[in-house]
């Protein structure tokens, strides 16, 4: 009897423990990334760091660390991705959720999920060997790797979140509202689009962002596949540099403690911020869908 | 209201449309990969270190040094996520700071993975004096897995009927005993499938161990896991970004591609049946 | 006579609010007590405090005693599981656990270290007999609990309470989900179980209460109003409340 006691205390507080580790731990990623991005504005004006687009820390005598021109690029990209991404999306999956069978949907979603288990360096070499040399000979370039291939590239990425998330937005309007549509006379087409999906709305815009967030924070397939030119983008036709890239281009060969070195932990803070932000909006949006039955 | 049918038929015909194109980029994907590098897969590929600055050979120590590392993430991340999981759904009050605690776990499940990245460099590799090693990267690459693995294992322990938590404890249990027999055998089949699709993740990445221990050519195994390490997803990039002869490593890169594609689907796959299985077993009772 | 189980002047908050407000019963040994009342009026939640379930509950405060051979289990130190072990409860659902028949009424029995199998056999055939289940389940000992029609159910996850041999059986509305058949069986099942155990339960069903109970008592808002033998509190309730509630002028 003692010692079923003794075990269950015992293992209470070593769930505690592994709780309190992991939750400290992981509140540390951002304590950490705040604490070395702040050290980088010792020797940069934020009115440097946000309106300046010459990015060129290395430079001999006078560095400067302007990041608008890849907060441009990643910003291009990202909405290349969702002008792509969000029609087809919403689309594939209102089809799913109202349209097709239940023995469809359920063969398809998982495929769908298949899509999302991708690594992402597997993507970026598609876009090299495939979706790059395409763009290059439609449009007449004389190399591929730009922001259209990039968008090309993330919006595929970004698919199987928002089908997923909007799937579920959709399926969860309540039965009774279409069955009131049906019994005025509409179709199942009017139906879908002046009843369900306006009830969904919150949820699909949850989706759009969640899908937002993965296009942002994309590393290697950008990396990759759009060819890092630190320069202002004047189209998709420009290759571009973003924000995941140019961290992850300069962190190997930056010297540990620099200005330089603290810089990218900048930017990081800045891609955890909107990350955070996207985040909370989309739960918070979310939230709202679920219809109390 | 004929024009009403037509809208009707253009509409849905639209959707299936837009669902068979996404169906399309995965075949294009999965058909691009596989038609091109299933012809150098072999033995020798598999099993050989690459040779002549990579221009030949195999990718031996990539996969090798892909299972390691995933072997470090596993361990420090499964037994880390599932007890955090536990604490969190089974004994933490629902008062606002726990749940300000799972707001901040859902919401780090989607921080970039560059991100990570960062984290280890600063406090594995440098503050930590870990070095460029599997260790660092393994941490990373655990840290990224956490928040995933401990969302979905809350999950699979909020869907275990509260009934059957009473139902023990009604009959004399204490509280870790209704768990243990009661709570967890009904959970880990979701617990499981997290766990998998979490480490297919992590062994898929490359920028979390990008400045963390992953090598571009090493003659070597690592030895310990102190050791720099090859690994399946940066060979790709190397080959397919970094190579002094890009052209000709390209079948290479093919090959790579076909053995990261397989070994992640397959973990999909395993987890997708887990799960399938048990929803089976699930309908079967009610 | 000393009561079995005795509550005294017993007050439960949820967070702000009273739900029980300073309840005493007297629950006497080898009887059937009845609670009813209307929904809300807090039966269940005094049924729940009798063997600490709002332990689980943290916004749930318990003030007061509740005594058990005049031992109070709501004593600093009282040791819970040692609690629940002679207070065995039956919830409102079913509620078997998703092992084999076996195991379920084993569950109790291994927990507290009895691994001897052909005493486990021994006390799951015994408890299975007592619950007229025996008949109908032997040569499906190693089946899913959970391929079981309802009421059968039911009556393993009284069995399983059984096998544990507590002293006071608590059942929380136990016929609520079930059809009038099973319903009969039931209530035999616990007209049979009285002969050893206390037996406290939470009903609805006022015929239940007049078939099954020796005592009932009425309770409305957290408070006890009236706690008589059955029949005289049907026939002739000494509270204006109870008899309206009685005749089905609320509830």
């Amino acid at each position: 009897m003692q010692k079923r006691h003794f075990i269950d205390i015992a293992i209470k507080w070593l769930f505690f423990g592994a709780a309190a580790t992991s939750v400290m731990v992981l509140l540390g990623i951002f304590g950490m990334l705040l604490f070395n991005g702040v050290k980088a504005f010792a020797h940069i004006s934020l009115a440097e760091f946000f309106f300046s687009s010459n990015w060129n820390p290395s430079a001999y005598g006078k560095p400067s660390y302007g990041i608008l021109a890849m907060l441009t690029s990643t910003f291009l990209v990202t909405l290349g991705a969702m002008l792509l991404a969000v029609p087809l999306g919403v689309g594939a999956a209102t089809y799913l959720a109202q349209v097709a069978t239940e023995k469809t949907r359920l063969i398809l979603k998982p495929v769908i999920e298949l899509l999302a288990a991708i690594p992402s360096v597997v993507v970026g070499f598609i876009g090299i060997v495939m979706v790059g040399p395409f763009i290059a000979r439609v449009f007449g370039l004389s190399n591929g790797l730009t922001a259209l291939n990039g968008a090309i590239l993330l919006a595929v990425m970004s698919l199987p979140t928002i089908i997923t998330v909007a799937e579920d937005a959709i399926r969860s309007v309540p039965n009774s509202f279409k069955e009131a549509s049906y019994s005025l006379g509409a179709n199942q087409w009017t139906t879908l689009i002046k009843v369900v999906l306006p009830a969904a709305y919150s949820g699909i815009i949850a989706a759009i962002i969640l899908g937002m967030g993965r296009a942002i924070g994309e590393t290697m397939t950008v990396l990759m596949a759009t060819g890092n030119a630190l320069a202002m983008p004047r189209g998709f036709f420009d290759p571009v540099r973003t924000m995941t890239a140019t961290i992850a281009i300069e962190l190997g060969e930056v010297p540990y403690g620099t200005t330089h070195y603290y810089s990218l932990f900048a930017v990081g803070a800045l891609l955890f911020l909107i990350s955070l932000v996207v985040n909370l909006l989309a739960e918070n949006l979310a939230g709202r869908y679920r219809y109390k039955l | 209201m004929r024009q009403n049918s037509l809208q009707q038929r253009l509409g849905l015909n639209t959707l299936r449309f837009f669902v068979l194109l996404v169906l399309l980029f995965l075949g294009i994907i999965l058909w691009e990969v596989f038609s091109k590098g299933s012809g150098v897969i072999n033995s020798g590929f598999l099993f050989d270190y690459p040779r002549k600055g990579m221009t030949l050979g195999g990718i031996f120590p990539t996969i090798m040094g892909t299972i390691f590392v995933t072997l470090v993430t596993t361990i420090f991340a499964i037994p880390m996520g599932i007890a955090t999981a536990i604490y969190l759904s089974e004994y933490a009050n629902d008062n606002g700071i726990n749940r300000l605690i799972r707001a901040s776990i859902r919401n780090l499940a989607g921080v970039p993975s560059i991100i990570y990245g960062l984290f280890g460099v600063a406090v594995f590799v440098q503050g930590m004096g870990l070095g460029s090693s599997v260790l660092s990267s393994g941490l990373t690459l655990g840290l990224l897995t956490l928040p995933y693995i401990i969302t979905t294992t809350e999950e699979a322990l909020k869907n275990v009927p509260h009934s059957y938590r009473e139902g023990a404890l009604a009959l004399g249990a204490t509280k870790w005993e209704a768990i243990w027999t009661n709570v967890l055998p009904s959970a880990v089949s979701g617990i499981v499938t997290g766990s998998i699709l979490g480490l297919s993740r992590a062994a898929g990445e490359t920028a979390p161990i990008l400045f963390t221990g992953v090598a571009f050519y090493l003659r070597y195994l690592p030895g310990s896991v102190y050791d720099s390490f090859m690994a399946m997803p940066y060979h790709l990039y190397i080959l397919s970004t970094q190579h002094h002869a890009i052209e000709e490593v390209r079948p290479l890169a093919y090959g790579t591609a076909l053995v990261l594609l397989s070994l992640v689907f397959v973990l999909n796959i395993i987890a997708f049946i887990i799960r399938y299985r048990y929803r089976n077993f699930n309908k079967a009772r009610i | 006579m000393k009561p079995k189980l005795a509550v005294r002047n017993l007050h439960l908050h949820y967070g702000t609010k009273e739900v029980l407000k300073g309840i005493d019963l007297d629950v006497p040994e080898n009887n059937i007590v009845a609670l009813i009342g209307p929904s809300g009026c807090g039966k269940s939640t005094l049924l729940r405090a009798m063997n600490r379930m709002h332990d689980l509950n943290p916004e749930a405060k318990v003030k007061g005693k509740i005594l058990l051979d005049d031992d109070d289990i709501y004593a600093p130190g009282k040791d819970v599981v040692a609690v629940r072990r002679k207070i065995g409860m039956v919830f409102q659902k079913p509620n078997p656990f998703p092992k084999s028949i076996f195991d379920n009424i084993a569950y109790g029995l291994k927990i507290a270290g009895e691994n001897n199998k052909q005493k486990l056999h021994a006390i799951v055939e015994r408890t299975l007999r007592s619950s007229y289940l025996w008949e109908e389940v032997k040569d499906d000992l190693d089946k899913s609990a959970l391929s079981l029609s309802g009421g059968q159910q039911q009556r393993l996850c009284i069995a399983r309470a059984v096998a544990v041999e507590p002293e006071v059986l608590l059942m929380d509305e136990p016929c609520s989900a079930l059809d009038p058949i099973s319903t009969a069986r039931i209530e035999e099942l616990m007209l049979e179980l009285k002969k050893q155990y206390t037996i406290v339960i939470v009903t609805h069903n006022m015929q239940q209460a007049q078939r099954v109970a020796d005592l009932t008592a009425f309770m409305y808002f957290g408070e006890v109003i009236e706690f008589a033998p059955t029949r005289q509190l049907f026939d002739a309730p000494q509270m204006e409340l109870t008899a309206n509630y009685l005749s089905g002028n609320f509830g």
